[in-house]
């Protein structure tokens, strides 16, 4: 008994101790635990604030639809396509069909080891094979019909060094590649004095055509391309690539959705400053009259014959040459853009993109007037299309203004604008939306501070799917500095391939294309109709019903 | 037998672990409630000798949840681990790793322009590396086995853990 008492004495002792020991140890083991709750706190309120403060859902319903492409139907049918003219812009679209310049290729792998960083070199190797071969090709410049060939040929898109397909045949006018019968369909990257004739051709001998912008150099063949496309039934795709791009798809929707309020005026411009810019190209070693065509360069004789009935029947003569048409000359054949000879100057050239949005964005149709001003203010290297223009385009049943502003002689940045009685919107490859501080659907939310108007609240970002909240400081400057749209899905996506790549698809799978022949001839007239107001000096009109140009 | 530390050293050690861990748990948890963060824009936006991997590393979809999510759970884990002294030195290697990785996708180089909002004007030691530093101290002198549950740890666990774990 005794020895057990002691026993248990000892136990209890032993327990006593322990405990002793356990209480200190427990609080020694967790006394930083309630550190943990004043953690919590903070972050159960800094998430508070940020929801609070940046749900904007109530004001601003936008879906989280991401931009739509038509997408390649697997197994199609290989296309067999025919290029005509691979000047640059000829040379840009080989390279979004998949077919480079050996030399090019060299110069992208040449610029990825000297910076790791150059991934165009990759990006071209992952660029979807679409799918086509180049059967023929077409250029009145001897040195580019043969690097045409070449290009035709590198099917496994290497440099100089790699290894070559079959190369496409070449023919010295374009009349012999569309009679061919090995060729589908025609890219035509000639100068815009060709492209509604060669358009129609190409449409009447069934081939399906990709033609660059503008639609159209005169305004009377307008017609007749459109009416060749709509009797033919062949698919017509305009070179608009800008229809790609995911941030118009978003523009359309948050205007039909009101979101920035009736909408009274939209400014579009071009600011440019190099030489480049303003048309002054190269002049290409090795050409001469013996290596170019210059009676084809001329162009269509009943083209040329519509030129210059309207020129001259509205003494515009100082428009015309100064340099006869029959008289060979390189800065004519490279830099064809400075002379309304061959040209559509500002209007067809840089307009149409900015016009060719709005139109997606907004489905604004030829508008009712236009009015031009401008001038050759500061390349005053003989040439007659002006570097300065500006375009306003009344659309009166719409209640709302367009106005195009260009230089060529500045390049400070100035944005596509649609402005909204609520918001302004701003469209490139993101899309920005600053409130009106006068606005009355975003009243509450300004006066709240939850919506600020010294700085855009909401930013779109291709891929990114978040739109109910407004931007966050960090997300702005990120968009702002173009981070996040370097990839989209994880892959780089250029947007005249992606524009080629539709109209293939709708000619395999018997669709229409976005720029479709009624939407590049309200292009072609617009831009018409802004020329002939720069070139008459006065406004010009649409007639609805008889679909005529008319004077004010 | 671990605490010949004194009150005073101690007090201090223990602050800076609760700071650092703090620090750490915070930014984790901003980052495990926000479903839309991601640390793509951070590495596109690095520079210096790395910044071709951090950027490749971006634009890798697949491979940036992987970063997400063990970015956001080791800032976690690491904060937990500091703040109650559970696996503190293990918490302390992970937090110099996450750390020498900050490091190098920005370091703070002369001329190196970030956009990410930076108070202050660095040159080579930035606030990452004064962080690392503190968990460099924090692990050679291991105020968890005195206050912290590593001091129940170092009963339970085999000695081998002493060395890198608790």
């Amino acid at each position: 008994m005794e020895k057990e008492n002691i026993n248990k004495t000892k136990d209890q002792q032993e327990v006593k101790k322990t405990s002793a020991i356990g209480r200190r140890d427990v609080i020694k083991t967790l006394v930083t635990v309630p550190v943990l709750g004043a953690v919590a706190y903070g972050l159960v309120k800094t998430r508070k604030v940020a929801i609070l403060d940046r749900d904007i859902s109530d004001v601003f319903k936008l879906s989280d639809k991401n931009a739509v492409f038509l997408e390649p139907m697997a197994n199609g049918k290989q296309i067999r396509l025919g290029l005509v003219g691979f000047g640059i812009r000829g040379k840009q679209l080989m390279r979004a069909l998949g077919f480079a310049e050996p030399s090019y290729i060299d110069t992208l792998i040449e610029a990825k080891k000297k910076n790791p960083d150059d991934t165009r070199y990759d990006a071209f190797l992952e660029q979807d094979d679409l799918n086509v071969v180049i059967t023929g090709v077409c250029d009145i410049f001897d040195k580019y019909s043969e690097a045409a060939q070449l290009t035709g040929s590198n099917i496994h898109r290497e440099g100089t060094n790699g290894k070559f397909g079959p190369a496409p045949k070449r023919y010295k006018t374009y009349q012999e590649l569309i009679a061919a019968d090995d060729v589908d369909a025609i890219v035509i990257a000639a100068p815009d004095h060709w492209h509604g004739t060669i358009t129609a051709a190409a449409a009447k001998a069934g081939k399906h055509v990709y033609c660059e912008k503008p639609m159209t150099w005169t305004v009377p063949e307008t017609y007749m391309v459109r009416q060749a496309i709509k009797d033919t039934g062949v698919v017509f795709q305009l070179g608009h690539q800008g229809r790609q791009t995911a941030s118009y798809q978003k523009a359309e929707e948050i205007i039909s959705n009101g979101l920035l309020g009736n909408v009274n005026l939209i400014q579009v411009c071009t600011n440019r400053n190099n030489p480049n810019g303003a048309w002054v190209y190269p002049i290409i070693e090795g050409s001469n009259p013996q290596t170019i065509d210059w009676k084809q360069f001329e162009g269509d004789p009943e083209r040329i014959r519509e030129y210059n009935d309207y020129m001259l029947s509205n003494k515009l003569e100082k428009y015309v040459g100064p340099d006869e048409r029959s008289k060979f000359s390189l800065e004519r054949f490279f830099r064809w853009r400075c002379w309304w000879d061959y040209s559509t100057g500002l209007s067809g050239d840089l307009l149409t993109h900015e016009y060719d949005a709005a139109n997606q964005i907004m489905h604004l149709g030829i508008p009712h007037s236009a009015t031009s001003s401008g001038g050759v203010y500061f390349f005053k290297d003989g040439r007659t299309v002006p570097d300065v223009l500006q375009t306003t385009f009344e659309w009166p049943d719409r209640n709302m203004t367009m106005l195009y502003s260009a230089t060529l002689a500045s390049s400070r940045n100035r944005g596509k604008v649609f402005m909204g009685h609520d918001a302004s919107m701003e469209v490139a490859d993101i899309l920005s939306i600053t409130a009106d501080r006068e606005s009355e659907r975003y009243a509450e939310k300004i006066k709240q501070g939850i919506i600020p108007t010294d700085k855009p609240f909401f930013t779109y970002v291709p891929g990114q799917s978040k739109v109910d909240a407004v931007t966050s400081a960090t997300e702005l400057y990120f968009a702002q500095r173009g981070l996040l749209y370097t990839y989209v899905n994880g892959k780089r996506y250029d947007t005249t391939h992606l524009h080629m790549r539709e109209w293939l698809e709708c000619i395999r799978q018997g669709k229409t294309p976005s720029c479709n022949i009624d939407q590049a001839f309200e292009e072609a007239m617009t831009a018409h109709m802004g020329t002939r107001a720069y070139l008459e000096g006065r406004t010009m009109y649409w007639d609805k019903d008889k679909e005529q140009i008319t004077r004010g | 037998m671990e605490n010949n530390y004194s009150k005073a050293q101690l007090t201090w050690l223990l602050v800076l672990r609760i700071f650092v861990g703090w620090h750490f748990l915070f930014e984790g948890m901003v980052k495990v409630l926000n479903p839309n963060w991601t640390a793509a824009p951070y590495l596109m936006d690095s520079q210096g000798h790395f910044r071709s991997f951090f950027v490749n590393m971006a634009g890798n979809a697949g491979l940036m949840n992987t970063v997400n999510f063990l970015n956001e759970w080791a800032l976690v884990l690491i904060g937990l681990g500091l703040i109650i002294g559970a696996f503190s030195r293990l918490s302390c290697i992970g937090g110099i790793l996450l750390l020498i990785m900050y490091t190098l996708s920005h370091p703070a180089l002369i001329g190196a322009k970030y956009a990410m909002p930076f108070e202050g004007s660095y040159f080579l030691i930035d606030k990452n590396l004064v962080e690392l530093a503190a968990l460099g101290v924090l692990f050679v002198f291991p105020s968890a086995r005195v206050i912290g549950v590593d001091s129940l740890l170092v009963k339970v666990l085999p000695s081998g853990f002493r060395k890198f774990i608790i």
